[in-house]
């Protein structure tokens, strides 16, 4: 058995780990914005503004969620009705 | 109510991350609820260190300016139900960082957490001294080498002077000294200084020695912290030190150079 060549492997894996992990945070940062969704604080603004016009809502009933990969990006956005207004039209997800 | 820890150094690349992130998930898995939070405005990496980067969606500064609240922002870590991340802004320069906005969110920590650890960046200017502010304890990371040495020093006299406990006449900061990147070879031949002589020029007591580590950089490659490399002598060596922040008493480890172990016996180590 070649010892050296499993450990070799097992560096070279962590390096493209890292490799990987980088090339994805890194195109995120060239977008010029951070995490490239600066937009988010408007929108979640506007989407507050939207849905009151409907029911009254607190500031944290409105909650996003980002998972990224290698070329997808998923935007999950949750809208928490109060327990009252449930039976209310506004649909969640 | 939540102790707040700043993991400071004045000089750069000394560690300050590398603990901060084994710091807050040896806490949260030792049952505390724990929020680590970067403050290097600019120049975030605590999210690479503790493997979150991909789920960032709001920062500390989308916090301060309200374009966010703190349970929106903090990410929480994918092992632990006690570990939350909350990220540096990326954009915004460091001024965003309002005594006043920092200490809203600060209140906020200490009402939810057990532990708020703050990774300070390097310097002490306006995001490292936030960082300290708010402090009730804080972690000096230094390493065995004259310019750390020299700038922990510096650090030590502003926590004592400049921060919120300071200016308010109650207890001072309670100082803990950590120790990384020590290499007890280089020590043993007299190429490095030894902990004594660290502990004897700063004079604050010393929590543990986290000695030069390989573990490091394959852990930071993988995205998850040191401490949770149980195999590796910086993993144990953060493991102990925690143990004895929380009252533990745990002798200091890795202190001396490698016992010549068989395999370089055999192939003439010496
Ligand atoms: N015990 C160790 N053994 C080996 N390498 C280490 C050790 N601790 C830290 N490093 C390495 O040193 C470098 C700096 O570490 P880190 O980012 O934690 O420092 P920092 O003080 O946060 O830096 P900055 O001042 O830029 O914020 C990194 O490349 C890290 O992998
Ligand atoms: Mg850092």
């Amino acid at each position: 058995m070649d010892w050296l060549k499993i450990f070799r492997a097992e560096k070279k894996s962590s390096a493209q780990t890292a490799k990987e992990r980088l090339l994805i945070t890194v195109a995120h940062q060239r977008q010029g914005e951070g995490n490239g969704l600066h937009f988010l604080p408007r929108l979640r603004e506007e989407l507050l503004a939207v849905v009151r016009k409907y029911v009254q809502v607190p500031d944290e009933a409105v909650q996003f969620n980002v998972q990224r990969d290698e070329g997808l990006e998923v935007l999950e956005l949750n809208i928490t009705l109060p327990e009252k207004e449930r039976r209310g039209g506004v649909a969640s997800h | 109510m939540a102790k707040v820890i700043v993991v400071t150094s004045g000089k750069g690349g000394v560690g300050k991350t590398t603990t901060s992130a084994s710091l807050g998930t040896g806490l949260a898995d030792r049952g505390h609820k724990t929020a680590v939070i970067d403050f290097d405005v600019g120049l975030r990496n605590l999210d690479l260190i503790m493997g979150v980067e991909r789920r960032v969606v709001y920062d500390f500064v989308n916090v301060i300016q309200g374009e966010a609240t703190l349970k929106q922002a903090l990410i929480k870590d994918k092992q632990s139900d006690k570990l939350f991340i909350l990220a540096a802004s990326q954009t915004r320069d460091k001024d965003a960082l309002t005594q006043d906005g920092v200490g809203r969110v600060m209140d906020e920590l200490r009402a939810e957490f057990d532990y708020v650890i703050c990774d300070s960046p390097a310097g002490i200017e306006k995001g490292a001294f936030m960082a300290m502010y708010f402090a009730d304890e804080a972690f000096v990371v230094t390493n065995p080498e004259v310019s750390s040495v020299r700038d922990s020093d510096r650090v030590l006299g502003i926590l004592a002077a400049k921060s919120r406990r300071a200016e308010q006449g109650g207890d001072r900061i309670k100082e803990h000294l950590v120790l990384t990147r020590y290499n007890a070879e280089r020590v043993a031949k007299g190429e490095m200084l030894s902990v004594e002589d660290v502990k004897e020029i700063l004079a604050i007591p010393l929590l543990g020695v986290i000695p030069e580590s390989p573990a490091v950089l394959s852990s930071s490659n993988a995205g998850v912290p040191v401490i949770r490399d149980m195999t590796s002598d910086a993993g144990l060596a953060y493991t102990d030190l925690i143990a004895r922040f929380l009252g533990e008493d745990r002798p200091h480890r890795f202190l001396a150079p490698h016992k010549k172990s068989l395999f370089g016996k055999w192939f003439g180590e010496r």
